[in-house]
């Protein structure tokens, strides 16, 4: 399942969608920067709360496949234009962390 | 590929958001090169903690990444305060990171334990006062 297509099944709304044909494969969930690229694997969906411009550098380098910004919270424009400029891809939800890696479970993410 | 190929920059000390400029041009660099994606993966990040340590702990310091043809060497140097115990400085959770630091998702202690995580070799010369040098190598 591509980015796009997840975005569609789970009514995410996207905030920088520059790859959005990237296949997705499994989940991450953390909010601890290094603790994400120490453990996320390429390719994750990557869940988190945190929104400083810093989250866009680890998911280029940690290499996840796009960043799901949980509970409602919101990017400043900074860092969705940095994340277009990058090519990585940031949703968001007003769903939590549980029911967003939930429902991708479902999916068979 | 007789010769290392070599790039270097200057980590600036002054701007924690922009901090990852280095290891994302690394990260392209490589890539035009033809280094496989789960290699570039490794020195993307280990290069991006160490970068990040830079900016936290020594107001920023000098990167160098030299490209032979079986390996690539990340050498980090700055001149900051020094890592007064290195063994401990290495165990996952220890940090001396400042909260505001923190408060931006990083200080847990995990930047040096991924550094080693994601490289095949790592020395850590540390002098209290004058500074540290860290060397990584990935095998290619």
């Amino acid at each position: 399942m591509t980015v796009s297509e997840m975005a569609q099944k789970l009514a995410l709304t996207p905030v920088a969608m520059p790859d959005g044909d990237r296949e997705v494969e499994g989940a991450y969930i953390g909010d601890l920067l290094s603790w994400v690229m120490g453990r996320a694997q390429s390719g994750n969906v990557w869940i988190t709360i945190m929104s400083n411009l810093n989250i866009v550098a680890v998911a280029s380098l940690a290499d996840v496949a796009c960043i799901v910004l949980a509970e409602g919270v919101t990017v400043d424009e900074t860092v969705a234009r940095t994340a277009a400029d990058k090519d990585v891809n940031i949703l968001s939800t007003s769903k939590t962390a549980y029911e967003v890696a939930a429902e991708l479970a479902k999916l068979d993410v | 590929m007789n010769e290392a190929v070599r790039f270097h920059f200057v980590v600036d000390g002054e701007d924690f958001t922009s901090a990852g400029q280095a290891s994302v041009q690394v990260k392209k660099n490589l890539r035009k090169l033809g280094i496989s994606p789960e290699i570039i993966r490794k020195i993307s990040i280990a290069m991006y903690e160490g970068e990040i340590n830079m900016v936290i702990h020594a107001d920023g310091g000098e990167a160098d990444v030299l490209v032979y043809e079986d390996r690539i060497e990340i050498i980090l140097t700055d001149r900051g305060p020094g890592i007064a115990n290195i063994d401990l400085a290495m165990q996952e959770g220890f940090s001396t990171a400042p909260d505001n630091v923190r408060s931006l998702g990083f200080g847990a202690g995990m930047g040096l334990p991924n550094m080693k995580r994601y490289t095949d070799d790592m020395k850590i010369e540390s002098t209290l006062g004058e500074g540290t040098t860290i060397t990584m190598t990935v095998k290619l």
